[in-house]
């Protein structure tokens, strides 16, 4: 039964370098930041981060396995307030859970959490799915 | 800087854009997605983003994308994406302020597929100072 105040099964995800590059290859986002150590220490970021975009595809796959498949998703958004660091030889979790907020009809609302090294890298984490 | 005068105004992107299977099975690979007959919902993003960076970068409005961080986004979708789609994309300039020195520049990109909107997508945008 899905009600407001349902709370969703917990994911973990792992990032490494690896997976960012292979991100970075899909979506055709080469930025440095996200794959060159020297490049990111250069600009003053503490080490390689991910994409927000890949945090947001990954998020959004926990999305679509809740809906039942990415058909099923109307709406998904947020912020991204932390960067998730991605050392060299390291895999890192990105560990997801989520709330329903709301139900109207088929329409389930979702708030969702995302950390990574116990540190919250989004905000706002919304989604609209058709249940 | 941004053109201020840019503002409100909506940009064509380039041709339209043919997604393929191959495209959409490289995306779902990386978030472990084993269903390839649609597209992840933040799939789009690959085409959104490119044209941000080919209409925002025009000289006409000038906004610096080497200086560019993502600070949030937000998905409508009408339609799932499929393989074969042909998609337009548009992109409008929604509001633009400069805080402490940063630009910050709110994109709507509408993604439509003969004419009907499919994914309508948002992208706050900061430069920093």
């Amino acid at each position: 039964m899905i009600e407001v105040g349902t709370v969703l099964d917990e994911k973990v995800f792992y990032l490494d370098r690896e997976l960012l590059k292979q991100y970075a290859d899909a979506s055709g986002d080469q930025n440095p930041i996200h794959q060159n150590e020297e490049f990111a220490l250069s600009v003053g970021l503490p080490n390689v981060i991910a994409h927000g975009m890949l945090t947001m595809a990954l998020v959004g796959k926990y999305v679509s396995d809740f809906a039942g498949g990415s058909a099923n998703v109307i709406e998904y958004s947020a912020r991204f307030t932390k960067p998730v660091i991605v050392p060299a030889g390291e895999k890192v979790d990105l560990t997801v859970t989520g709330t329903v907020s709301e139900v109207d009809g088929n329409k389930v609302s979702l708030s969702l959490t995302a950390t990574s090294a116990g540190v919250k890298v989004l905000g706002m984490a919304k989604a609209v799915v058709l249940k | 800087m941004l053109n201020p005068d840019s503002v409100g105004s909506t940009f064509a992107g380039t041709d339209s854009i043919t997604v393929s299977q191959s495209e959409i099975d490289a995306f779902c690979a990386v978030i472990g997605e084993t269903d390839t007959s649609i597209a992840p919902p933040t799939f789009t993003i690959r085409i959104t983003l490119t044209q941000f960076e080919e209409i925002l970068t025009r000289p006409e409005i000038g906004l610096d994308w080497s200086r560019l961080v993502h600070g949030d986004q937000k998905f409508e979708i009408f339609s799932p994406v499929k393989a074969g789609d042909q998609l337009t994309c548009a992109a409008t300039i929604e509001s633009y302020r400069v805080a402490a020195g940063n630009e910050i520049v709110t994109v709507r990109s509408d993604l439509k597929r003969e004419e009907r909107l499919v994914i309508s997508a948002w992208s706050t945008l900061v430069v920093r100072a």
